[in-house]
């Protein structure tokens, strides 16, 4: 009961900071806002990598696998894909 | 000991998180945000690797190779025109990881410990149900963005009551999972009607309210993470699935915002689905219409002072950005003052036009807002619209509610001494609803390709 207590006073003040720190975000960086923002969401990869590596059945091994890949995916394709986009958005003469 | 320096550095991986999403919001600062955000990530998943209850590496690894590949090619070969497709994609994965963690929590648990506490199967079903739907609402949205299922809305009889059936459904399955915690059966019948519902959400909507629907499934994505963190007791997934929960939700209402709309009317109204008639695209157009050739064109573009461009997303389907380049470099080298004039919903996902233009390597200083450059339409010789039509549409103003685009914000082109739309021929835009401005005295139409147009701009400029 006390974990759950602490732990949705940390889920409400990330929320109203997540608020705080994105509310004046210019149009020309909402793509890589968003694709930066889903590789951060991939964060469940650290709870697939213990799914994956506690082998406690087979099936929660399985599980653990096909996260641990779509995870990764969205974790490198997203960071990847975002630096790619920065990239580009630069300033000419 | 070793617990707490696992949560120590996963303090810090939060903190990069913060640090990265703040910085991802500011043009200077984007780069090193988001390395930031891969910084953070990458020491939470090193530090995740020493959690004694890992046993064996050989999964692990196979994943995370196979994923890495994945991700590498996914982000490097994709052209830039096919982001939208991406961007649903990643979302999808990223939801669909969450739930599967979840569920693989719960399947561990039952063998390990016996029924789970009311915490976890609260936060597991929550985790199952949004996973899901983002996973599946996110599969329903690449399809659309590549063209395999229709761009239209598909309008199911009944979906109302279906919807109404499939959310009361999700909640009676998580009840069942709280009140007999001792089977994982709830959970997966809870993430296959939660499937099912995530197609049915994104089915009806169309082609022109995805930026909505992608930063929504951005926000889910976020919260399915936090609910997983829930499961886990793991306070890195909830810092950070919650940060980007909010970021999704902020960039949502910013695109409801600019088209007037409610999340719920966005959702579930199926705008375009059935062509309106609102006012007979006949008595709107009749004999006014002015069409005119690449040269004429040519010739006011040359004697312009100040030129705006408005894409849409015709642009993008002509795939005419570089094309579109060519043609500011040539204008520009005459003098002529360019800027781009962007719609907060022009093309398939937030910032859409901006990433395409600054793919052909045009400036993002010519970039502007609507906010900005309304102002500036009367002093504008010429607008050049590639590919936009509703976010032009004077019917946008009169608050009829008849009307699906009543009250949208639109770029003000029609104040600005010539209009010049390059459009392939007067069919409506996705409202369905004919456009005034195309009949105005001041409009001129370039029917054509605006990839080919912007080419015979550019020749018959060269020729002046």
């Amino acid at each position: 009961m006390e974990m759950l207590v602490i732990a949705l006073t940390i889920f409400i003040l990330a929320i109203f900071l997540g608020f705080e720190l994105i509310t004046k975000v210019p149009p020309l960086l909402h793509t890589p806002l968003m694709s930066g923002a889903n590789a951060i969401s991939g964060i469940t990869l650290v709870g697939a990598l213990v799914a994956a590596g506690a082998e406690v059945t087979t099936l929660s091994t399985i599980l653990g696998f096909v996260a641990v890949t779509l995870a990764t995916i969205n974790v490198v394709g997203g960071f990847l894909v975002t630096h790619r986009m920065l990239q580009m958005f630069r300033r000419k003469r | 000991m070793l617990d707490n320096l696992v949560n120590l550095v996963y303090l810090v991986s939060a903190v990069l998180f913060i640090l990265g999403l703040r910085g991802l919001a500011h043009p200077r600062t984007a780069v090193r945000g988001n390395l930031m955000g891969a910084t953070g990530m990458l020491l939470a998943v090193v530090v995740t690797l020493l959690n004694q209850r890992i046993v064996g590496f050989e999964v692990i690894l196979a994943g995370l190779a196979l994923g890495a590949l994945v991700g590498v090619a996914l982000a490097l070969k994709v052209p830039l025109t096919a982001m939208p497709q991406l961007v649903a994609l990643l979302n999808g994965f990223g939801g669909g990881a969450s739930s599967l963690v979840a569920g693989a929590a719960l399947e561990e648990t039952l063998v390990t410990a016996g029924a789970p506490g009311v915490q976890f199967t609260i936060a597991s079903s929550l985790s199952g149900l949004i996973g899901s739907v983002t996973l599946f609402g996110s599969l329903v949205a690449f399809g659309k963005l590549r063209g395999l299922v229709s761009e239209r809305p598909v309008l199911l009889p009944g979906r109302h009551v279906l919807n109404a059936v499939l959310g009361l459904a999700s909640l009676g399955l998580a009840a069942w999972l709280v009140v007999d915690p001792t089977s994982s059966m709830a959970f997966w019948i809870l993430v296959g009607v939660a499937s099912v519902f995530g197609i049915l959400l994104v089915v009806p909507i169309g082609g022109a309210d995805m930026p909505v629907v992608i930063a929504l499934l951005n926000s889910y994505s976020g919260l399915a993470a936090a609910a997983t963190g829930f499961v886990l007791d793991n306070n890195l997934l909830i810092i950070a699935g919650s940060l980007v929960g909010a970021a999704g939700f902020i960039l949502t209402s910013l695109m409801s915002k600019a088209m007037n709309r409610s999340l719920t009317n966005v959702l579930f109204a199926g705008v375009g689905a059935v062509v309106t008639q609102v006012a007979d695209s006949d008595d709107v157009y009749a004999g006014r219409v002015k069409s005119a050739m690449p040269d004429e064109v040519a010739m006011l573009l040359s004697d312009a002072r100040r030129v705006v461009i408005v894409p849409g997303f015709g642009m993008a389907v002509a795939q005419a950005q570089y094309a579109v380049r060519d043609l500011t470099n040539l204008l520009e080298s005459k003098g002529v003052e360019i800027e781009f004039a962007i719609h907060p919903v022009a093309g398939r996902m937030p910032g859409h036009m901006n990433v395409l233009l600054a793919e052909a390597d045009i400036s993002y200083d010519k970039l502007k807002e609507m906010d900005e450059i309304n102002s500036t339409f009367p002093e504008t010789d010429v607008v050049l619209v590639i590919g936009a039509n509703d976010v032009v549409n004077p019917m946008a103003r009169d608050n009829d509610s008849s009307n699906p685009i009543a009250g949208m914000p639109i770029l003000d082109v029609d104040k600005a001494r010539t209009v010049v739309v390059i459009k392939r021929s007067l069919s409506p835009g996705f409202a369905g609803i004919p456009n005034p401005l195309f009949a105005d005295d001041s409009t001129l139409m370039l029917f054509g390709d605006a990839k080919q147009m912007a080419i015979d701009l550019t020749s018959a400029l060269r020729e002046t």
